[in-house]
């Protein structure tokens, strides 16, 4: 029985930490996030050298062969500083491969996508709010040596920065998984709220692939998918939430009011508190489902609708909050509190809101 | 991180349940005989005060063990360990800290062995979140300390033989925290006088108590003179892993959702409702948080960190959970749910009913809410104190 992270772990997040605060402070993230590709190669090249895009992969496959709750540790420690580069859209894309691919598509992919020369993502699901088979809409019919493609997917993470895709379509066979070229696909840009986590529509129209593009995925590779996901996204809400937390809790302790800083007003404080009781449950639950991804299959329905149940109101609540408290400076544009405040918005639909997940926590439990 | 148990502790489990299996049977089977016969099996195996120093008639159990032992007998709803939850809780603790040797051969066997139940007198009728300005007064007279004021809320005083008591035997002091004295009284000393309170369960498990002119022993001080806040501080810092009350809590969910399989919402299942479905998901939620939460304390304390108030996160959710889910039970009844033991359409027994009645007992007990939140914002973030 040991619910803490081993000194390897810990030397992770100081070494992601040092990352965020050396290679890619606020300023950077803003400048990232303002440019046309919101995307920085020299950083995406430094965090490949450091092994954090091939974490999850298997070392056959030119990766570490670590586990979740090691990729998690990164993400949580990136998320601290809104990191913008599309390390989660990585390693979902790798586990994609590592679930549907066969053995000599492994071969020929992961290493590649675990040296970050290979830029991937994945898209799921079709619908805005609904997590389900149903939801996928876009399709691939067979046509002479593979398949045509049909539909767009609204709503995929990092399409643009990314040089493959994996997108859920439904096949002739029933679900499946359309590996395609940046080039080939006609993909744009989505302004959205969180200008750190972009998003695009990619329409498949007329698209090509070869037979071997299509990798086969059942539903339960799917939901194992959409879990993973969950986890990777989850994990970024508890760095996101510690650090418009600490800033909020900082600047409780500075800002002087009525001749006493705020944090002195019970009304201040008690919110706070509550801040720190949400977080650090969801902190702990997100963890469970970090290790429940290889440790416990079995159990991970449960453990990601907890965890992901519990982070999308709490999350948003905080990020609400954090803003709230700082009054009009934590408004500003110039502030970083409001970026917190539109991950928290960006991170509760993603993978399942807390509706879809308390639904399933329902379910789970028998009712 | 690894959650797996190791043999020797997977083996102590299934010690614990074949106990249970052969010591606890059903309740209805139970003869009046039974409570006196299981304390004292419990007793032989070395599980009342499990965690405590063998020379003092504990067993040195280790944390993980501790916290097996508290999951499986409250899986099984078996009675408690010892009939003195706060002599085992805090009051042994406290003096196997602070007491003369003469006080830990006096005192501590009677905990062991459930023959002594105590009650902790802190709370006074204007003192009760802001516990260091007790006013009680004791003072020095010869061999004796002389005691005169008002406790009041103090859970267990009607059945209790003894007290652990918090006085003020210096007025003059700098901080509020000095000068406060802590005794051990018999509840049956002259001038000792209880009055229960009913609560608004109807229930008499506190009480006011009021002191006059008792007399008091030196030797029955626990501490020094002045050093009783330290006292309280370091005994009420003796709370362990909260394991136990997380099975409580999932029991209780267990049987909220068999209510809610049984029970209809305007003509319809009430599991199939979608506000009553994420309700209960959000107490499995916080349930789960708790549990998880735990376990991170655990692994803390097992490295050999100090527990600090990290403690008040649990008990904050434990707080909400306890008012709630009873509270959204009556609720979901409806004109059922009003009605107590007793009443021809009461559900369960009326205990829906009747625990919606008792959640202070929980609530307020250990330190309001409003404290815990100010525990947490000052010392785990810091912030300037009230």
């Amino acid at each position: 029985m040991n619910f803490g992270f081993t000194e390897e772990q810990s030397l992770l997040r100081d070494q992601v930490e040092r990352f965020m605060k050396e290679a890619c402070p606020m300023p950077k993230v803003r400048e990232i996030a303002a440019s046309e590709s919101r995307f920085d190669s020299t950083l995406w090249q430094q965090v490949a050298d450091l092994g954090w895009l091939g974490l999850t992969i298997p070392e056959a496959h030119g990766g570490l062969g670590l586990k979740w709750i090691d990729l998690t540790v990164v993400l949580e420690a990136a998320a601290e500083g809104l990191c913008p580069l599309p390390i989660a859209s990585q390693a979902l894309a790798s586990a994609a491969v590592l679930t549907c691919g066969n053995d000599q598509q492994k071969n020929d992919w992961l290493p590649a996508m675990a040296a970050g020369k290979a830029i991937c993502t994945i898209g799921l699901y079709d619908e805005a709010n609904w997590i389900d088979p149903k939801a996928i809409t876009a399709q691939a019919h067979a046509s002479e040596g593979g398949y045509v493609l049909k539909g767009t997917k609204p709503f995929v993470n990092d399409a643009a920065a990314a040089h493959y895709l994996l997108l859920a379509v439904n096949g002739p066979n029933g679900l499946a998984l359309a590996a395609v070229a940046k080039d080939d696909v006609k993909i744009t840009h989505q302004p959205t709220m969180d200008t750190t986590k972009p998003m695009a529509s990619v329409n498949l129209d007329g698209v090509s692939i070869s037979a071997e593009f299509l990798l086969p995925m059942s539903e339960e590779q799917l939901a194992f998918l959409t879990d993973c996901g969950a986890v990777a996204t989850t994990a970024e809400m508890v760095g996101a939430g510690a650090a418009i937390l600490a800033m909020t809790s900082n600047y409780a302790k500075e800002r002087i009011q009525f001749g006493k800083p705020i944090g002195q007003y019970q009304g201040v404080k008690h919110r706070l508190a509550d801040m720190y009781v949400d977080l650090e449950s969801y902190r702990s639950l997100s963890y469970y489902a970090a290790w429940s991804v290889d440790d416990d299959v079995a159990g991970l329905a449960k453990a990601v609708s907890l965890a992901k149940g519990y982070a999308s109101d709490a999350f948003a609540q905080i990020g609400i909050d954090g803003v709230g408290l700082h009054g009009a400076i934590g408004f500003t544009a110039e502030y970083d509190a409001q970026l917190y405040l539109k991950r928290s918005k960006w991170a509760r639909p993603m993978y399942g809101d807390s509706d879809y997940h308390m639904d399933r926590i329902a379910t789970l439990g028998g009712l | 991180m690894d959650f797996d148990y190791t043999a020797s502790e997977q083996s102590f489990r299934e010690e614990v349940r074949s106990f249970i299996s052969d010591n606890l049977p059903p309740k209805k089977e139970r003869d009046k005989n039974f409570l006196a016969n299981w304390l004292e099996k419990v007793r032989a195996k070395g599980w009342v005060g499990f965690a405590w120093p063998k020379e003092f008639g504990g067993s040195e159990g280790g944390l993980i063990e501790q916290t097996i032992l508290r999951e499986e007998m409250a899986l099984a709803k078996a009675p408690p360990l010892g009939t003195s939850m706060m002599g085992l809780a805090w009051v042994g603790p406290g003096i196997m800290q602070y007491g003369t040797e003469e006080q830990k051969r006096k005192f501590i066997p009677d905990i062991l062995d459930s023959k002594v139940t105590w009650c902790t007198g802190y709370s006074e009728p204007n003192h009760g979140s802001d516990l260091a300005a007790i006013q009680c007064k004791a003072e020095l007279k010869g061999d004796h300390y002389l005691v005169n004021g008002q406790k009041i809320w103090t859970t267990g005083a009607p059945w209790s033989q003894w007290i652990i008591l918090l006085t003020r035997t210096q007025f003059d002091v700098q901080s509020k925290h000095d000068g406060i004295t802590c005794f051990l009284v018999p509840m049956d000393a002259p001038g000792v006088e209880v009055r229960p309170i009913q609560n608004m369960a109807g229930d008499k498990h506190f009480a006011e108590i009021f002191f006059t002119d008792v007399q008091v022993p030196v030797e029955n001080r626990l501490g020094a003179e002045g050093e009783g806040w330290n006292v309280t501080v370091s005994a009420l810092a003796n709370e362990r892993s909260s394991i136990g009350e997380v099975t409580q809590m999932f029991e209780k969910l267990e049987n909220l959702k068999e209510l809610v399989k049984t029970t209809s919402l305007q003509g319809q299942p009430a599991n199939k409702d979608p506000k009553v479905r994420r309700t209960i998901a959000r107490f499995e939620m916080k349930v789960a948080a708790m549990k998880f939460n735990g376990l991170r304390y655990l692994t803390k304390q097992i490295k050999g960190e100090p527990l600090t108030s990290e403690t008040s996160v649990n008990k904050l959710h434990r707080a909400s959970l306890e008012i709630e889910i009873d509270d959204f039970a009556v609720q979901l009844l409806g004109q059922a749910g009003l009605q107590l033991r007793g009443g021809e359409s009461a559900v369960d027994g009326g205990t829906w009913s009747k625990s919606a009645l008792n959640w202070p007992n929980v609530v307020i007990g250990g330190g309001t809410p409003n404290i815990q939140r100010n525990i947490i914002a000052e010392r785990l973030l810091g912030q300037p104190k009230d």
